[in-house]
């Protein structure tokens, strides 16, 4: 396994693992959300090529399953609302 | 602005809102109870004589220069320690005053040096000045009985010295180091004709004292006694420029005081509102990093990273580039191409770089250094608060009861805000440290912390959720503020979590290593202390939860209700000074300034319209990903505008072979970098001191920076970005800094009401600046959260999976030191490098007498992915099992050491955590020796190797 795709598991499984608080389905739809909205298109294709073949934990296989299939959840947390075009409201420096 | 001392009236401003009404020399003056009749005097227009006042300390009354005549009392008061009364009548000028202000004046010049004209403050001396005022005109006193001249000059500091011959002991600088720094170096030692000051003990020079350089006392001298080096070597100054300083968050603002092009010395301006008139010692007086003769003011350029360089005009250097960009982008893609902007630069020049590269480069591949500091605290505020920025100003602290300080130590990464939260804590606040470390405010003269928490490092969550199970268990939460504040549910939720016994003090100290006790009375304190403030750094953020630290931080305000007005608040020390700006403008992967996601269609259109070209609507890499993806080939190209991320950034032989593997790095910087060694393309950079933009603060103070000088490179850094951006076809022509901020505005909600004109007539705004928010907010959520409620979020303690173990036992931790600022490129280059000349590894005496070594020896510091050398210091600073070290210096690298672990958020770095072994050693390591060579061949230039 590359060093990329190492990455792309260890890090979809962080993700999953700050959202254990939460059931199973919505950790991976806010696993899901957070890869969607911070994740690059080349990540993204990489983590969905290794789905079944990497060992990524449940709920980060779950959430990487819901993405392969272009369903993108709406947002679970405030981090993935974003201003609209004309908004100053929030702020977001990660 | 012409050189003139900042107008000084004597006495620090009253806060009283009520007005007292008196009449000076005849005539009516009002002014806020409490003021003293100096000051009054001042603000009507007129000047009393004085030696020992100065308006930002209190009254001393010790010169007696200042006697006034008051109608109805006896004597002569001193006007600087005799507040204003209601119908007062006072007379500033009489016979009498002017007979005893000359007979005081008499005597301290029977004691002073006559040698005015050949003086380093000659036409810049108060003594001179009052002399003048006093109308003296004889000394009847001759020189023939004991005095203090011919005093032997204290040269022992860098960029001061004190010469006891000029002194008056006046204590202006005693008092200075007391009241406003803090540290208390300073005293006047023995009695009457025998008073003198003194550094420390008897004996110590300066530099064997406890001052740490700020420049407070040099600033305070009303005569030659403290001067710079540089006045006494240039000359005074002629004209002077304010503008805002270029080290830590804080962001200090400075005259420039000039002679020529020459800069003769930084004064802290006492208008600015972030550092109200003080200093340390990097904006004071380590600015010479921008003439040392390391400097690269020539572009130059090299085929490949084994070549030596070539020196080549601007037009080449940008031509070289744009055709290797180019040909990447024709060849894979715009996706393998990425820039990363700089929190050293300016708002302008970081929108520029981000506009190059999702317009010009035509991808999202930019990143900022933020993603190795602050990103969780965007993510966290965000998720909490609904916006990620710190919610006070620094006056804040000034009403702020109990002050959490959490993974930072402010007296050496933001050290006039540390002079400030000191203040505070002396006039009776009470402070909580939570820190792996025992840091100096834990305690300092006359500052101890209530309570210190040596937590294990990699536990922060798990201390706050314990913080927070006492809380609500002991009944202590602001449950009224919660209801009216925040979602109700949420809380209860949160709150059910950590009343759970596993999240109590207890449980968890086998975890955290905290007594449980001490936590408990942390916890209470802040809870029941009054207005409860958290100010916090790089050790909250630079973990695998940083984000969920930053998360608990938040729900921990919340909890208590110290959100929403003066004294209150989450406080994030912004490392770089604008790294909130660099954020702000766009600077991620994901968004667009003012933090709107990429895939926003509205937005994007926004973008597209005003700069003429379609944008990718996905988003880029992140630093991490883009040094991996440059490791499989498909990341190319990029462009790196003042960071050195070879040196910051984590598991440096990582960083070393996606470098190593791209076809075209291109550093834009002062300084042939560590990051340079694998550059093709190396554009010279412009000091904070040659250009004109803005930077924004940590308390999101957007303040102007102004050119005091012409660049050494002949450009701005925002010329240079846009000289790139011509060169790869754009049609870019601004023709001033204020024409980028003007796009900023224009396309920004956030900076719709900043314009450079309000700058210049405001001094600075914090934003946002709009129509709700006309003249910016210094307080964030008054009266409700910017978004909707607050939310709690429950922060469960996940484990970083680095673990010590047999073969590596020790925890290391990572941090800054007073002198030196992140890769230390700016301050190595200073005569800083007197107080840090390299990195040393702190160590407990347990751990080090287990491995035979003391202080002063060479150790062998070795991770899971790498090694280096370096010095033990052997202190119980640090707790057995933890090991420090700063990153400073490229001869020791701290980051060889440091893995890929990071926020499982936002990828920011695990700095903080990594498993070491620490064993003696006898020489450098051989990647230490790898690199030195692999420097020096990287820094030859063609005539030079030619030779």
């Amino acid at each position: 396994m590359s060093g990329t795709a190492q990455s792309v598991v260890r890090m979809a499984n962080q993700i999953a693992r700050n959202f254990a608080h939460l059931d199973e389905e919505h950790a991976a739809l806010a696993t899901a959300d957070h890869i969607a909205h911070f994740w690059d298109p080349r990540l993204r294709a990489i983590s969905a090529d290794l789905l079944g073949g990497a060992d990524f934990s449940p709920v980060a296989e779950r959430a990487l399953r819901l993405l392969a299939t272009g369903n993108e959840p709406p947002p679970q947390t405030r981090a993935t609302e974003f201003n609209a075009a004309h908004e100053s409201g929030g702020s977001d420096a990660g | 602005m012409g050189f003139e001392r900042q107008a000084d009236f004597g006495t620090p401003p009253s806060p009283a809102e009520e007005q007292v009404t008196l009449t000076i020399d005849g005539r009516s003056v009002t002014v806020p109870a409490g003021t003293s009749v100096m000051r009054a005097a001042s603000e009507a227009g007129g000047h009393i004589p004085r030696l020992c006042a100065t308006d930002n300390m209190q009254a001393f009354g010790s010169c007696r220069l200042c006697l006034v005549e008051i109608e109805g009392r006896r004597g002569t008061p001193a006007s600087c320690t005799t507040p204003v009364e209601e119908g007062m009548a006072v007379v500033t000028q009489s016979g009498r005053l002017a007979r005893l202000r000359r007979g005081v004046m008499e005597l301290y010049i029977s004691d002073h040096p006559l040698d005015c004209l050949t003086c380093s403050a000659n036409n810049d001396c108060e003594l001179q000045d009052e002399a003048a005022a006093v109308g003296l005109r004889d000394v009847r006193y001759g020189y023939e009985g004991a005095n203090h001249l011919g005093s032997a000059t204290d040269f022992s500091n860098p960029y001061f010295a004190f010469a006891p011959d000029k002194c008056i002991v006046c204590s202006r600088c005693v008092r200075a180091c007391d009241e406003v720094q803090g540290t208390f170096a300073l005293t006047i030692d023995g009695r009457g004709f025998g008073s003198a000051v003194s550094a420390g003990q008897a004996g110590d020079d300066f530099m064997a004292s406890d001052c740490v350089s700020c420049g407070a006392c040099v600033q305070a001298c009303p005569t030659a006694a403290l001067m710079e080096k540089a006045v006494v070597e240039i000359g005074k100054p002629e004209r002077a420029v304010v503008t805002t300083c270029a080290y830590c968050g804080v962001g200090c603002t400075f005259r420039a005081e000039m002679r020529g092009e020459q800069l003769v010395r930084m004064v802290p301006w006492k208008d600015g509102k972030a550092n109200r008139g003080h200093s340390c010692v990097k904006g004071r007086f380590a600015w010479g990093y921008a003439n040392h003769r390391d400097r690269v003011t020539t572009p130059m350029i090299r085929e490949s990273i084994d070549r030596p360089w070539r020196e080549v005009g601007w037009d080449e250097a940008l031509g070289f580039a744009a055709e290797r960009l180019n040909r990447i982008r024709a060849e894979s893609g715009p996706r393998a191409l990425g820039g990363i902007t700089s929190s050293r630069c300016t708002n302008e020049e970081t929108f520029l770089v981000q506009k190059l590269v999702r317009a010009g480069f035509g991808t999202n591949n930019v990143d900022t250094c933020a993603r190795v500091c602050h990103s969780p605290t965007g993510y966290g505020l965000k998720t909490t608060f609904g916006t990620s920025a710190g919610t006070q100003d620094f006056d804040s602290v000034e009403h702020s009861d109990v002050v959490i300080v959490i993974g930072a130590n402010p007296t050496d990464g933001h050290p006039v805000f540390a002079s400030r939260l000191k203040k505070r804590l002396r006039q009776g606040a009470r402070l909580i440290v939570i820190d792996p470390r025992r840091i100096d405010l834990v305690r300092s003269p006359h500052v101890e912390a209530a309570f210190h928490l040596p937590l294990q490092p990699g536990t922060n969550v798990a201390v706050l959720t314990a913080l927070a199970h006492v809380i609500v268990t002991e009944g202590l939460a602001d449950e009224t503020f919660v209801r009216a504040r925040c979602d109700w549910d949420e809380y209860q939720d949160w709150a059910r979590f950590v009343a759970g016994e596993r999240h109590s003090p207890e449980t968890l100290e086998a975890v955290t290593r905290v007594p449980a006790a001490d936590l408990r009375g942390a916890a209470r304190l802040f809870a029941t202390g009054g207005n409860g403030a958290i100010y916090y750094g790089l050790g909250v953020t630079e973990h695998s939860q940083g984000s969920s630290t930053v998360m608990a931080i938040a729900n921990l305000a919340m909890a208590t209700g110290n959100i929403g007005r003066p004294g209150v608040g989450v406080n994030p020390l912004r490392g770089q000074n604008n790294v909130q700006g660099a954020c702000d403008m766009g600077s991620f992967p994901h968004e667009l300034s003012g933090y709107r996601h990429i895939s926003d269609a509205e937005t994007r259109a926004l973008f597209e319209a005003d700069w003429g070209v379609p944008l990718d609507s996905e988003p880029g890499l992140r630093i991490p990903n883009m040094l991996d993806a440059a490791i499989d080939g498909a990341f190319r190209g990029i462009y790196i505008q003042g960071e050195d991320i070879l040196q910051s950034d984590p598991n440096t032989q990582h960083v070393a072979a996606g470098l190593a593997a791209m076809d075209c790095v291109i550093v834009h910087d002062l300084f042939l970098n560590e990051t340079a060694n694998y550059a093709h393309v190396f554009l010279p950079g412009s000091t904070f001191l040659e250009k004109d933009g803005t930077f924004t603060n940590a308390e999101r103070r957007i303040q102007p920076v102004r050119k005091v000088m012409e660049p050494a490179n002949g450009m701005e850094d925002w010329q240079v970005t846009q000289a790139l951006a011509r060169a790869m076809g754009l049609d870019w022509s601004y023709g001033h800094a204020s024409e980028i901020l003007a796009e900023i505005a224009r396309l920004t909600p956030s900076f719709a009401g900043v314009s450079w004109e309000r700058l210049e007539r405001a001094g600075s705004l914090q934003w946002p600046v709009n129509d709700r928010f006309p003249d910016g907010a210094p307080v964030m959520h008054v009266d409700a959260f910017v978004r909707g409620k607050g939310k709690f979020v429950v922060t469960e303690y996940v484990p970083t999976d680095e673990r010590t173990g047999p073969r590596y036992p020790l925890l290391l931790t990572t941090g800054r030191t007073l002198s030196q600022y992140n890769v230390g490129s700016q301050t190595r280059r200073t005569a800083n490098a007197v107080w840090h000349p390299e990195d040393l590894l702190e160590m407990h005496p347990v751990d080090a007498e287990n491995r035979g070594l003391k202080s002063g020896d060479w150790s062998r510091l070795a991770s899971r992915t790498g090694e280096t050398t370096l010095r033990v210091k052997v202190t119980d600073r640090v707790a057995p099992g933890v090991v420090y070290t700063t990153f400073h210096h490229p001869a020791t690298q701290a980051n060889v050491v440091t893995t890929e672990f990071s926020d499982w958020a936002t990828n920011c770095p695990e700095y903080k955590v990594t498993a070491v072994q620490v064993t003696p050693s006898n020489g450098p390591s051989d990647w230490q020796e790898d690199y030195t060579e692999l420097t020096e061949r990287s820094r030859r230039i063609e005539a030079e190797a030619a030779g």
